[in-house]
């Protein structure tokens, strides 16, 4: 409720409370049950595609599809067979479909306002096929006190507009007793008068017949208009209704004669040939009948179709003289209306009569009327100066006029949520939350983005980070991402709390966890691994000043395998990669070779002395100790060349229990000997801070259909970008897939974030047809995951192209010792410090996979410990250089924690989520 | 949410004000007086009322407006829900919900609105809880108030209301240990001038009142759970085991409640208790009119049924109705045009007869609506549905607890068109 009424527009709030506020929505007490469902509403139409529209979400639905397979394994065949067919089909969200599911059984409820609530989130979100079973419990509601029924059946009234299927099974539950108050009556006639149709039209008219014959006049008069509106909409029964309510004419209560000669004005409009006698039927009563509408409908109809009865008009038009001065306003009207109209068809007959009638009404009291006189005269009778438009007359007053469309009164109120003041007064009440529209199919991607990583944050599943970097924009998703855990504090909520929560909600199927599961491990969180607090007071200086000195070394860095794709890539072909992508996380030692096919499925092969020259060069310069041939890289294809240089890597390590699965931090080897020669006393550890990482992670920058043949991939190298060392190095190939040579490859007008900046690579003179080249560039991404965004130009065209990058590529190792370790942690406690508890994934069986699911999410190098139950990995941020502390202590049953200290508590718990995510699968 | 509340009686004066934001003029309600008057009956007052800067959420119930006073968007239901909540917790204290009981427990009353709304917003509606914070008024309390002037306001917080299942106070104790429950079902049909039924349902409650001491956990079956269409639980309901199993699992709350409503629609036949022949004409001369009422036992699985009443709503031209009965007793009221006849059991051997002639306002035009019947009645040990409690098991306590079922069959809204 605070929520509703401190900021009911902040929807990026729930974002992390949502599964929460499902999960736990059905032990909320009423009251708060009522709110909590209004703005999930509201917060579901912003998150969510509409499941009514089935076609235009093609990219979208492929990419849920993914997802919903990383959710649910068992779904996952369907999904992929869905994603493969060339029309997906809707796949609804997960988080969707536990919405609906969470609020159903409050359908039940005894309070009216929570089934209400209900009833209204199933009409504005379930698939048309699920929206029936809030029927039930509305027409229940109906047994209630009147003021319920009164609510419940405008809303009723406005679905049923909609959706009348969902109601016509109840339609008996809406006949009207005598006893029922006249709103009731008349809103319950509005409801069955929506639900008639062709099949039960009859039982409805038989109704209908009955209440006319009621002593509730005001009910009496709107059952006519009931009868009106279902023989307009059903043609069938015209003529039907039609005899029923000429027979009413000779009903001695005047209110309901009037009120049928209106709706038969209505209706006759729609067909006048046939009905001429009806006319004259009409035409005779006007005697009798006093009530002012009726008369001037009468007086209309037979004005509008003279031609039908020219023998009565004139007839009518000189009785209508005599009372002219006696008559209401509209009444006068109508009769200068025929005046005018049967001095035009039959000026012969009532030239005279209508002088008489105009000169009256040009003496008239009301000005209204005194200007149609003249009005009319001008147009009618012709004089030396009447215009033009005296010989459009006849056209001007008998064009043919459309019929009216009888309207039910609630036709447009479906805009307004249903169930609220607004809906019910139809017009908006102050604080009234417009209910958002669907997001737009495909193209609206910012929305998409807030789902995923929604979902990234809820659902520790192997969506890997290129999946969501396909996203369209950036900026917005950015955005969101790094100001979120601001909001949540803001609110007063710990991130540990919330995210552990989230934690348990995935641990428990993410779908099926019972709102118990949910409150109980809630608590779990709270305690965080803190053992490691001792701290060594003596030898404080003394590591200080090693640990500098460490690290300065340690800026130099190793490439890993994470980085961000480009938006350009097909769907399809994404996913391909980004499978690809996870299978080598998965399994280290044979992704080599695996990846290494799969590559050069996609790519050409070809090869150039030249190139793979250069690439040695820079490979060179990426690992300054890896003694590998040239020769050897030669024959590897260029694209290759990632894999090609763990290779050499393994060669040259051969360490063989720990090398494939070490952790990723490189140090030279002269480094490496300093740092035995001062503070690794842990002598295991040593050769395994040097192991090479494992895989590196190629991005799409700009696939090679969308770059007219120019393919460009990137990659996170790790290396330390020489010019400068506040930039993350990123590594960029150019492949030339064309037949013709590329010119002049250079980056143009970067536009980044303030702060961000790009230190360009030399513009490439010329890359020949089939050839590729590899280049480095440095981004300053000030510590966030901002996109860096700028256009890559050729000779002949530009391309819009961004770079992300994950969080774990904004750090560079740091090598601590333990002491040292654990005293920074200790600097870093509090708000700096996020821990989670999670479940270790299957494949992560010993410390060795963990390390190196670690330091493939993020580059840092691995910190020596004496406990084999624990494993802790020490970074910096490149930009600013505050340190990042990672500790992941194991438990038993494959459960384990995770702490992270930072003082960029963004960049924290961002880290914290990739983490457990890459050490759930 | 809900910024004050203004009680209102039948005849238009406030007698009772509460704001629990800022004091809002009682000026506002002049536009509720408006829509009143315009409504001629006070069940016709539209429930919302728009004013220019307020809006008014009313609920007429035992002759009293409750006007609501909101000033934001709010969902009208959760407003009407909310004030007839608070009519039934007035009720649940006094035993009435009326202008009197309102007057003399005034104290009381402001007590529980301070209670239940907390600025504007819901707080504490369950009437176990309320109870323990506010204590209802007995004789002997109000006396010993009285005289040392302590109020009736509890010392302690509710224990339930921060535990989980906070419909239930902690530490019942009882000597004898009971639980009885109510099937009550309500017929709601609509008959047709020859008989036949133009719709019917039955509308079902099962009212408990659960003496249990400690913490029982009941399970409640039926022996034919299909039979339900739409059900409707009290908060302390297992949703999850009535999905699953078709069984009310719950820890009831202390005291009287109603543990669930069900419905059942006109799909399924509704069994019609009994019928009814009537002829009521009016003649186009001499201003009189005939009425021939009778009526007899149809589908009643051989109970009786009692309490019959039959209730006319006459045109309002009858003036008077010179009637004679061969059971019960009748009685028309000139003012409101109500005709009642009050049968009483109904015998299947010597049906009851309403004969006589009615007379109509001279000069008048003949009304062109027969008036319907309203029909009340009761048939004790049956519910005209077929539904059947198997059992009730008790689990979490030692004790064997005293259980029993009652049936009840009503008229709920039954009709006959002539």
């Amino acid at each position: 409720m605070a929520f509703e009424e401190v900021c009911p527009d902040r929807i990026d709030l729930i974002h992390k409370n949502y599964r929460k506020l499902c999960n736990l929505l059905i032990d909320v007490e009423e009251w708060g049950q009522v709110v909590i469902i209004n703005m999930l509403t509201r917060y579901a139409r912003t998150q969510f595609l509409n499941p009514n529209i089935n076609e235009s979400l093609l990219e979208d639905s492929s990419e849920k599809a993914f997802y919903a397979s990383d959710d649910e394994e068992d779904e996952d065949k369907k999904t992929e067979a869905a994603a493969l067919a060339k029309r997906k089909p809707y796949v609804m969200d997960p988080d969707h479909r536990l919405l609906l599911r969470n609020t159903k059984p409050l359908l039940q409820s005894r309070n009216a306002a929570v089934v209400m609530a209900v009833a209204q989130l199933y009409f504005h979100l379930a698939p048309k096929a699920e929206v029936g079973i809030i029927a039930k419990a509305l027409v229940r509601l109906m047994r209630s006190h009147s003021e319920v029924q009164y609510v419940v059946l405008q809303n009723v009234a406005t679905m049923t507009i909609k959706r009348r299927g969902m109601f016509e099974p109840y339609l008996k539950s809406f006949y009207i007793r005598s006893t029922d108050p006249t709103q009731i009556k008349i809103l319950k006639l509005e409801v069955l008068t929506n639900l008639a149709n062709e099949t039960n039209i009859s039982t409805i008219l038989r109704e209908f017949q009955t209440y006319i014959k009621s002593m509730d006049k005001d009910f009496v008069a709107a059952s006519i208009q009931a009868i009106g509106r279902c023989a307009t909409n059903i043609g069938e029964v015209r003529d039907t209704c039609l005899n029923g309510l000429v027979q009413l004419l000779s009903n001695r209560d005047e209110l309901v004669v009037a009120e049928s000669v209106v709706v038969i004005k209505k209706l006759l409009q729609m067909q006048p040939e046939q009905h001429s006698d009806i006319i004259k039927h009409m035409a005779k009563l006007i005697d009798n009948i006093q009530v002012p509408m009726a008369r001037a409908s009468i007086l209309w109809l037979i004005g509008e179709y003279c031609e039908h009865v020219p023998k009565i008009a004139p007839d009518v038009l000189r009785k209508m003289a005599k009372t002219f001065t006696n008559e209401e306003d509209i009444v006068k009207l109508q009769i200068i209306n025929l005046a005018a109209k049967l001095y035009l068809t039959n000026s012969k007959q009532t030239k005279l009569l209508t002088q008489y009638v105009l000169n009256l009404a040009k003496y008239d009291q009301n000005y209204d009327i005194r200007d149609r006189a003249r009005f009319i005269r001008q147009l009618i009778v012709p004089t030396d100066k009447s215009g033009a438009l005296s010989k459009y007359a006849k056209k001007l007053f008998l064009a043919l006029k459309p019929a009216p469309v009888l309207e039910s009164p609630f036709k447009d109120r479906d805009h307004f949520q249903l169930g609220s003041l607004s809906h019910l007064l139809n017009a908006k009440a102050g604080g009234y939350q417009e209910l958002p529209d669907w997001p737009e199919s495909a193209p609206d991607p910012s929305v998409r983005n807030v789902e995923v990583i929604r979902l990234l944050e809820r659902v520790t599943t192997l969506t890997s980070i290129p999946d969501w970097s396909k996203c369209t924009s950036r900026k917005d998703r950015k955005e969101k991402k790094v100001d979120k855990p601001f909001y949540s504090d803001s609110e007063g909520e710990s991130g540990p709390t919330e995210s552990a929560d989230s934690e348990s909600d995935s641990g428990s199927g993410s779908e099926s966890a019972s709102a118990s599961d949910e409150s109980g491990s809630g608590s779990e969180s709270e305690e965080s691994g803190e053992e490691t607090e001792s701290e060594d007071e003596e030898e404080d200086e003394e590591k200080e000043k090693k640990r500098k000195k460490h690290l300065d070394k340690t800026k130099a860095k190793k490439p890993a395998e994470e980085s961000a794709e480009s938006e350009q890539s097909s769907g399809t072909e994404d996913r391909k990669r980004g499978r690809k992508a996870v299978k080598n996380q998965k399994s280290a030692s044979e992704s080599e070779s695996e990846s290494e096919s799969s590559e050069s499925e996609d790519e050409s092969e070809e090869e150039s002395e030249e190139e793979s020259e250069s690439d040695t060069d820079i490979r060179k310069k990426k690992t300054p100790v890896s003694k590998q041939p040239p020769k050897q890289s030669k024959k590897e294809s260029k694209k290759e060349k990632q894999e090609m240089s763990l290779l050499d890597l393994d060669d040259f390590e051969p360490a063989p229990t720990s090398a494939p699965v070490t952790p990723v931090n490189f140090l030279s080897s002269s480094l490496v000997s300093d740092l035995e020669g001062l503070s690794l006393t842990d002598t295991i550890l040593a050769p395994t801070t040097i192991a090479p990482s494992g895989l590196i992670k190629l991005y799409e920058l700009l696939h090679r259909i969308t770059g007219e043949g120019l393919a460009v991939e990137y990659c996170f190298s790790r290396q330390p970008f020489s010019p400068d060392p506040n930039m993350v190095a990123v590594q960029i190939q150019f492949t030339n897939n064309t037949n013709s040579e590329t010119k002049n490859l250079h980056i143009k007008e970067p536009r980044l974030q303030s702060g961000m900046r790009i230190r360009e690579f030399a513009e490439i003179e010329v890359l020949a047809a089939g050839e590729s080249v590899t280049v480095v560039m440095g981004i300053d991404f000030c510590d966030s995951t901002q996109a860096a965004n700028f256009q890559l130009c050729t000779h002949t065209r530009k391309f819009f192209a961004s770079i992300q990058p994950p969080v774990g590529e904004l750090m560079t190792p740091v090598f601590l010792t333990e002491n040292d370790f654990k005293k920074e942690q200790g600097k870093l406690m509090g708000m700096n410090e996020i821990s989670e508890k999670l479940t270790l994934g299957e494949k992560c069986v010993n410390e060795h996979v963990i390390v190196e699911r670690v330091t493939a999410t993020a580059n840092l190098s691995r910190v020596p410990c004496g406990s084999d139950k624990e494993c802790r990995f020490a970074g910096k941020t490149v930009s600013s250089g505050c340190l990042v502390l990672v500790t992941v202590a194991t438990k038993e049953g494959g459960r384990a924690q995770l702490t992270v200290n930072c003082e960029k508590m963004v960049i924290g718990t961002m880290l914290v989520k990739d983490i457990m995510q890459a050490l759930s699968q | 949410m809900i910024h004050s509340l203004f009680l209102i009686n039948n005849a238009g004066d406030l007698f009772l004000e509460k704001h629990w934001k800022s004091v809002i003029s009682r000026s506002v309600c002049d536009y509720f007086f408006e829509a009143r008057e315009k409504a001629v009956e006070p069940d016709n007052v539209p429930p919302v009322i728009r004013t220019p800067h307020h809006y008014l959420i009313n609920i007429y119930r035992e002759k009293i407006f409750f006007v609501s006073v909101i000033q934001t968007e709010v969902p009208p239901l959760f407003v009407i829900e909310f004030l007839h909540r608070v009519a039934e917790t007035f009720q649940d204290y006094f035993g009435e919900c009326s202008e009197t009981t309102i007057k003399d427990n005034v104290v009381i009353v402001y007590e529980l609105l301070e209670e239940m709304l907390d600025n504007g917003f819901p707080l504490a509606t369950e009437s176990n809880i309320l109870k323990e914070l506010i204590r209802p008024p007995t004789i002997l309390r109000s006396m010993v108030n009285t005289i040392t002037g302590s109020s009736n306001v509890g010392e302690t917080l509710p224990t339930g209301q921060l535990s989980n299942i906070p419909w239930r106070r902690a530490g019942v104790k009882y000597t004898n240990n009971e639980a009885y429950f109510d099937v009550v079902e309500e017929i709601d049909a609509i008959l047709d001038k020859s008989g036949t039924t133009v719709f019917a349902e039955i509308q079902g409650v099962i009212d408990a009142c659960v003496k249990l001491s400690g913490m029982p956990d009941l399970t409640l079956s039926f022996m034919n759970p299909r039979l339900l269409d739409d059900v409707s639980f009290h908060p302390c309901v297992r949703y999850k085991r009535w999905e699953s199993e078709r069984v009310i699992s719950f820890i009831p709350p202390d005291g009287n409640f109603q543990l669930m409503s069900y419905h059942i629609s006109a799909q399924n036949l509704v069994a019609i208790p009994i019928y009814v022949k009537q002829n009521i004409s009016f003649f186009e001369t001499g201003s009189s009119g005939r009425l021939d009422i009778t009526v007899g036992p149809k589908q009643t699985m051989g109970k009786t049924v009692e309490c019959l009443v039959v209730t006319v709503h006459m045109p309002k031209v009858v003036l008077s109705a010179n009637l004679s009965a061969t059971q019960g007793t009748y009685n028309y009221d000139p003012v409101t045009k109500i005709l009642l006849w009050d049968i009483g059991k109904l015998n299947p051997q010597k049906l009851p007869n309403l004969k006589g002639s009615l007379s109509l306002q001279s000069g008048a035009p003949k009304p062109e609506e027969n008036p319907s019947l309203n029909i009340d009645l009761k048939i004790q040990q049956l519910a005209i549905s077929g539904l059947k409690v198997n059992r009730l098991d008790m689990y979490g306590e030692k004790y064997k607890p005293f259980k029993g079922v009652k049936y009840v069959t009503k008229a709920g809204k039954f009709q006959v068109r002539t």
